[in-house]
């Protein structure tokens, strides 16, 4: 069914029995020519850029438990391309451009909304980092402007200039930057990839690979084996363990992300802010809660739950850089699993199993990515060549010393 | 968190830093045929488990000592903290 | 005003009126009501708007679970929204007011969306506002934005204090009702630490809100004389106002106190609120239960409320909704609302219960086998619709109706490490089981012990049974004889007949309707379910709805509930204000400042500071006449060159390593040699990480065979020795060697300028040699100064000049500055700030944290040559990876502005003419500065092949800001490059 303004009244007006299910809810059948494991935004992604762009027929989505309860229904929702390496940057503007059109692709509102991200810096050595990430963003055709304290006064007078630990300099501005939907990404994927054709398969969970000779035969499940041509998988946050099917071991740990919300307040927030000297983002949802996290809880776990020492040092900042949101009150936090790679950035790429490909490594910024990351594994998958803004994210990236690491922190997961 | 160290009785974790996997010990030999696939296997290929860890901590706001703990990434329970080296010519505790 | 619905009774203190206003109108309570009663003791019942539909409500709940009576409190820098009214105590002076309408509650313009609910569907939002494209952020999502949130921030900085506190117990015990004390006493008496916390204000629970629970003794009587007993016991900590708000890893919990709330002005010496974490061994959950809705058309109305609430407002509050009241339940427990509101002199209307066989506890109009289908009264409620066994129609008049579906254990703490909870169909709830957090238990009606005896003995029982397992003995206390009729209920969620909207979630309007329409389009699981309805996500979390949600999804499908979904709940419990986590780390205090031993006396010269991580540090000393501040920087590093400068360099990291295996540890830690360094002599060392990416450099001085000290720099101080630590202690416990940083012990200037060995030697005791032969460059030394003073005197120059950096005690620090100062006074000397080192340092070639960026090889930086292939070091066999060494890759060069203009730091490099876009983008540069010495700006960059390219001019662009340049590819070394200075 595709919603129309027509559509919208004539339901409002005849009880809204007519709406039909989003995505159907299909048992496997026995064989797929692509199995994507991971019904996370990554995986409905791909099913739909796999059905819709590259033509492919007999598709099938397997997540183990319902759609888009991973990372993409846990996030601070924020969109943004703003990289500095020249591996990162045209794969995210790549993204930011399939956002801008995400609604009309997809037929579903997912609330796309670039109302801008700050990037603070407190000393001319960010100034200066900043400045040559702004002129990269803008030489690959991503948009960038640097503001000055008297410019940023203007824009978000309610920052803490006068009384800081840290006093705010200026700003990296990145104006497409914004924030999305989270929850209306997964759906709107999966129910534009249920309408081309894929099957997806909820409640279905990977147990092991059947894997002769080299060559990927299809996917043991909770619901019994499907064979498949190729299978992706793109379980970010449970690599480790899926791969692990494979015997393969990844450059790559699990983590929590903790994220907080608050209670609703009027809009006072213009856009995505973050600070320059402590762990703090936040935005305005369009419900009226703060949206905020910081740094990773630091060690390993697959527990998506955090502890108090972030959460205290998430709120430090907040009040350090507007000490207006004091008597705001946190209402609930959160965690998800992040795959957190070796070098900050994730992994897009055939595996040594013929037909088996690999999509993960996006640490704590996988959503932003996820229209570009459904595209590029897509391409992947149809192609068996990586896509153009995709060809830095292999697998083997460390073994010739070509890491992508936008922090300079190498290979210490819990730092990026 | 709480890390029970084996001279100073449970701390917070907010004391200490993590480094993680444990392996990160077993610093591959240089000399070796191999020694470039040894060493980017060393410093970047993790097993992850969902499950018991041998990880490194490092008490940082503490005694400065370097601990391997043995924690359940599922439920957090740690089942074993001892130091990473040996303690004057004893055995590793 | 007078208190219209006021009765006798009730736990206040009538001798203590208190004024507050509402919406600017002027009422009075009493000490003991929270904002809630005293509101509906004047007849109040109107109190806020929902989230969508902005439709008209009251409070509905009396505890911490409102979803309605949502108000701002306070006024200015203090106003603070989205409190609930229920929880608010009332003080004199308190000021309220309504939110989320315009331009009043009563008249309230966004109710016009009450009017379109057929558009305003769950998922409406991802159906439409897409055509034309363009208008969604241009027209459609402001005008949502508009009417986001509920209360509105002040704007100003919260002008309260928070603390931070930490506590320690053997039992912590969360919840004071019956559950609770019984644990507490029994706990206490045996002598365990023991804290009992307590959201409310008052301890007790429902005994507060309840009459004659204890039939024999009395609620009042045994709750003080338990209370006294407590209070006396030093071993119990009781905890008023006191909120549990999360249970985290290895049984700590998070607690937020509330000093201060319930005062009219801050108090002098508390806080507003103290955050305490709790480290328990055991830890009791006496929660307690919350009572739940019945969905029905129009079941929100002001009026209309849990039975539960309706009956504490009478009994401990002395307060009736209304005069005439009615009550619809599915249990007996709603009956005996009806009981304690006719002792309070209330008209029972009706008691319409959905159960054939309800009994009857008085003499009330009672309903049985009917259901309430519908209601009236826009502002207030007027009359209730009861459709009889009969199927008659019937409308009663009533102004307040209490609604009972039951009740749920509060089961939130359990939950919080994601344990499920499970379903017990004696009270058709769900209960903790399973996984709970660890040293956890559960107790009372939180346990499904819904009875007072057998949450009298649920609670002593468990308190007996977690200090068996920390191996204390304990012994059941005499508990007094209390109410223990067994529960009777049939399930029953919502009215099935009507066209119109029954609500499950009130906040966020989300209703029956809702839900089924979820069904309908596949959202049926119920983390689909909350996000796509927005069920449970209120302020209240789910507390009164997310069972109600649940209930009809599992009508839907067919399942029993517990096959659809579990209902559990994250922390917080109840929201905790943003300040209360941060406590005292904000503003000036958000990180701890580490000042160095000269900060005062520079600060006596005028000097700017600069952040540098924890360090403030002089950034440059401007003079009378000077405006602007290159002028003062030119200055200091023109007087480096010219005759001498000072700066303190204490920032610095040392670390000092000494043991017999000292030199094979640093061989190890550096990627050049260090085995071979001569004792007396430094040595420039490169660290690298194991991934062959420069980590950190510096010098290492060796003042014996087993003693050196190492220098690193200000920014990896702190990760510099963490990583020898873990060289020392993980990699090489085989080493004797040991480690103890000394960057807070020592402080160190540099000394520098073609004059700094005359003024050294003014301030050197006699005997020690520093001439040019017998000190010469590199050299170090431990010697005395200013006439005994212990000192270590490097000659290391980091500005390019003959120069030194010396280092005394801190205690000396500031008398070492003002000794240099004075001996200087003859050659002009100056103290120069970080600007003017860094000038010095660019003009020298020497990479700080802006080269060393963590993603810069030794390659890169021109440094490859110095990695040692004849030893191991950390990094060297993967710094040989072609992604570290390739020959095409950048270099670190010195380039000079062409024709004067600036080379700002982080502009991109291209060759001449090429087109700037990435495709052509050779480098960056990675610092700059106006070099006064060489008359222009210079700057140090890295670009593709920069080694081949000496000479080359190429174009520098800023296109951030506008900016092109053009720049001449040098040696970074503009200054001295064959070293003839340094070693003068």
């Amino acid at each position: 069914m595709r919603y129309s303004g027509l559509r919208i009244i004539k339901e409002a007006l005849t009880g809204h029995k007519g709406w039909t299910p989003a995505w159907r809810d299909v048992a496997p059948q026995n064989q797929y020519d692509f199995i994507i494991v991971g019904g996370g935004g990554h995986g409905l992604a791909t099913a739909h850029y796999l059905a819709k762009v590259y033509g492919k027929a007999r598709i099938a989505v397997l997540e183990k438990g319902w759609i888009g309860g991973g990372n993409v229904g846990r996030n601070t929702t924020i969109i943004r391309s703003n990289y500095l390496l020249p591996g990162n940057e045209p794969f995210y503007e790549f993204s930011m451009k399939l956002w801008e059109g995400l609604e009309q692709d997809l037929n579903y509102n997912a609330m796309v909304s670039q109302r801008g991200i700050m990037n603070l810096f407190h000393t001319d050595g960010q100034r200066d980092a900043y400045r040559r990430r702004g002129n990269a963003m803008i030489l690959h055709g991503s948009d960038a402007e640097l503001l000055d304290q008297e410019q940023l006064r203007k824009e978000a007078p309610f920052l803490n200039f006068d009384n800081a630990r840290f006093p705010i300099k200026g700003a990296l501005v990145h104006r497409r930057g914004g924030t999305v939907r989270h929850d209306a990404v997964a759906w709107g994927y999966a129910r534009s990839a249920d309408r081309h054709g894929v099957d997806i398969i909820q409640n279905c969970e990977v147990t092991g690979f059947k894997i002769e000779n080299g060559k990927i035969l299809g996917v043991e499940t909770s619901r019994g084996f499907i064979g498949a041509g190729k299978v992706g998988v793109a379980v970010a946050g449970s690599s480790s363990k899926v791969m692990s099917y494979a015997d393969m071991r990844l450059p790559i740990e699990s983590h929590v992300l903790q994220a907080f919300v608050s209670e609703g307040l009027k809009p006072v927030l213009p856009g995505v802010i973050t600070f320059g000297a402590g762990h703090f983002y936040v935005s305005q949802s369009d419900k009226g809660g703060l949206v905020f996290g910081g740094d990773i809880d630091g060690y390993n776990t697959y527990a998506q739950r955090g502890n108090l020492p972030v959460v205290e040092d998430v709120c430090e900042g907040g009040m350090a850089l507007m000490p207006m949101i004091g008597r705001a009150r946190l209402l609930r936090m959160w965690g998800g699993l992040m795959d957190m790679s070796m070098d900050g950035s994730p992994f897009i790429d055939k595996t040594h199993i013929d037909g088996l490909y690999f999509n993960g490594g996006w640490c704590y910024g996988g959503f932003k990515a996820t229209p570009a990351s459904g595209y590029a594994f897509a391409h992947l998958l149809a192609t068996d060549t990586p896509h153009d803004t995709a060809t830095a994210y292999r697998l083997d990236r460390f073994i010739s010393g070509h890491m992508i690491d936008e922090k300079g922190v190498g290979a210490q997961p819990n730092l990026h | 968190m709480l890390i029970p160290h084996p001279l100073l009785g449970l701390r917070d974790a907010q004391e200490f830093v993590y480094k993680g996997d444990a392996r990160l010990m077993a610093r591959p030999d240089p000399q070796a045929d191999d020694a470039l696939q040894a060493f980017h296997d060393y410093t970047y290929l993790r097993d992850n488990p969902a499950g018991q860890h041998r990880e490194l901590w490092f008490h940082e706001q503490g005694d400065r000592s370097w601990l391997i703990v043995t924690r359940d990434t599922r439920t957090h329970e740690i089942l074993k903290a001892e130091l990473a080296r040996p303690r004057g010519k004893g055995e590793r505790t | 005003m007078t208190q219209v619905n006021r009765v006798d009774g009730g736990r206040l203190d009538r001798t203590k009126p208190l004024n507050f206003t509402f919406d600017n109108r002027s009422y009075q309570g009493f000490e003991g009501d929270t904002l809630a009663s005293a509101l509906l003791a004047n007849g109040v019942r109107l109190m806020g708007r929902s989230f969508k539909y902005h439709r008209p409500r009251g409070v509905f709940t009396a505890g911490s679970e409102e979803p309605n009576a949502l108000v701002s409190l306070r006024e200015g820098a203090r106003h603070e929204p989205n409190t609930r009214a229920t929880v608010a105590e009332l003080f004199d002076g308190l000021t309220a007011k309504s939110q989320n309408r315009f331009p009043s509650l009563a008249l309230d313009l966004m109710g016009i969306n009450d009017f379109f609910p057929s558009f305003l569907t769950a998922g409406f939002y991802y159906k439409t506002f897409m055509w034309p494209a363009a208008f969604w952020e241009k027209v459609y999502e402001p005008i949502i934005r508009k009417a986001a949130g509920l209360g509105a921030l002040s704007m100003l900085p919260d002008p309260d204090a928070y603390d931070k506190g930490t506590l320690h117990c053997d039992l912590l015990i969360v919840g004071a009702g019956p559950a609770g004390l019984a644990a507490a006493l029994t706990a206490g008496r045996a002598g365990a630490r023991v804290i009992l916390a307590d959201e409310d204000f008052a301890m007790g629970g429902r005994l507060t809100m309840e009459a004659g629970l204890l039939s024999e003794i009395g609620n009042s009587a045994w709750l003080s004389a338990t209370l006294d007993e407590l209070a006396s016991l030093p071993n119990v900590r009781l905890m008023r106002r006191s909120t549990v708000y999360g249970a985290y890893d290895h049984g700590v919990y998070g607690l937020l106190e509330r000093n201060t709330d319930h005062l009219a002005r801050a108090h002098a010496d508390l806080p507003r609120q103290t955050l305490w974490r709790v480290y328990s061994k055991r830890a009791i959950l006496c929660s307690g239960a919350t009572e739940r809705p019945i969905a029905f058309e129009n079941n929100d109305r002001p009026g209309i409320m849990l039975a539960g609430a309706l009956r504490a407002y009478a009994n401990r509050w002395a307060v009736l909704a209304d005069q005439t009241v009615a009550i619809f339940t599915n249990n007996d427990d709603g009956h005996k609302t009806a009981v304690d509101l006719m002792a309070k002199g209330a008209t029972v209307a009706a008691v319409v219960d959905v159960r054939a066989d309800a009994p009857r506890l008085a003499d009330y109009p009672l309903y049985a086998g009917a259901q309430v289908v519908d209601t009236k009264g826009r502002l207030g409620l007027r009359s209730i619709s009861v459709r009889l066994s009969d199927g008659s129609l019937k409308q009663i008049d009533c102004g307040a109706l209490g609604v009972s579906g039951g009740w749920n254990p509060m089961l939130a703490l359990s939950c919080h490490q994601r344990g499920r909870p499970t379903w017990n169909d004696d009270i058709a709830a769900f209960v903790p089981a399973g996984t709970l957090p660890v040293g956890q238990s559960v107790a009372g009606a939180a346990n499904a012990q819904m009875t007072t005896h057998a949450a009298l003995n649920g609670g002593a029982g468990a308190a007996v049974a977690a200090l068996a397992e920390l191996g204390v003995t304990a012994g059941l206390p005499d508990l007094p004889v209390a109410e223990d009729a067994p529960v009777a209920i049939t399930p029953f969620w919502h009215v099935g007949e009507g066209k119109g909207r029954g609500w499950i979630d009130f906040q966020n309007d989300v209703t029956v309707k809702d839900v089924k329409l979820a069904h309908q389009e596949g959202f049926k699981s119920v983390e689909h379910l909350k996000r796509y309805t927005t069920l449970g996500m209120a302020t209240d979390q789910g507390k009164l709805s997310n069972l109600g949600g649940l209930a009809v999804m599992a009508e839907l499908s067919g399942k029993p509930i517990a096959e659809v979904g579990t209902t559990i709940f994250r922390p917080p419990y109840t929201p905790v204000p943003i300040g209360a986590f941060a406590g005292r780390h904000r503003d000036e205090d958000f990180r701890p400042t580490r000042r160095t031993p000269s900060h005062g006396w520079a600060q006596e010269q005028g000097a700017v500071f600069v952040e540098a991580g924890a360090w403030l540090r002089a950034q440059y000393f401007p003079r009378p006449g000077e405006t602007h501040w290159r002028q003062t920087v030119d200055r200091e590093a023109l007087a480096v060159r010219r005759s001498v400068g000072v700066c303190d360099v204490t920032t610095l990291g040392k670390i000092d390593v000494q043991g017999k295996d000292a030199a094979a540890f640093l061989n190890l830690i550096y990627c050049n040699g260090f085995a071979k360094l001569p004792v007396g002599k430094c040595r420039y060392g490169l660290m690298l990480r194991e991934d062959g990416i420069a980590m950190d450099d510096g010098t290492a001085a060796r003042f014996a065979e087993g003693h050196f000290v190492v220098t690193t720099t200000t920014a990896n101080a702190v990760g510099v020795y963490r990583h020898m630590e873990f060289v020392r202690q993980c990699l090489r416990p085989d080493l004797d060697v040991q480690l103890i940083s000394t960057t807070d012990a020592w402080a160190q200037y540099a000394v520098a300028g073609p004059n700094a060995r005359k003024l050294l030697q003014k301030i050197i005791d006699p005997g020690f040699d520093i001439s040019n032969e017998g000190f010469a460059f590199m050299a170090c030394a431990e010697l005395t100064i200013c006439g005994g003073i212990p000192a270590r005197l490097f000659r290391i120059s980091f500005s390019g000049e003959l120069a030194y950096e010396i280092a005394v005690p801190t205690r000396y620090g500031d008398g070492l500055m003002r000794v240099l100062m004075e001996a200087g006074a003859e050659f002009d000397v100056t103290p120069y700030g970080t600007e003017a080192l860094g000038v010095l340092r660019i003009e020298k070639g020497h990479g700080t944290a802006n080269e060393l960026n963590g993603q810069t090889s030794a390659a890169h930086l021109g440094m490859g040559r110095m990695v040692s292939t004849k030893k191991d070091s950390i990094g060297t066999v993967l710094s040989n990876r072609d992604g570290l060494t390739e020959a095409d890759g950048v270099r670190l060069v010195g380039l000079e502005s062409v024709d004067g203009a600036d080379l700002p730091a982080g502009s991109h490099l291209f060759a001449q003419g090429a087109e700037k876009t990435a495709a052509h983008d050779q480098g960056w540069i990675s610092s700059a500065c106006y070099s006064p010495h060489l008359e222009k700006p210079i700057a140090l960059g890295f670009i593709a092949r920069g080694q081949d390219r000496m000479g080359e001019i190429i174009e520098v662009a800023n296109p951030l800001q506008g900016g092109m340049a053009r720049a001449k590819i040098v040696s970074p070394h503009f200054i001295d490059p064959e070293g003839e200075r340094l070693r003068a």
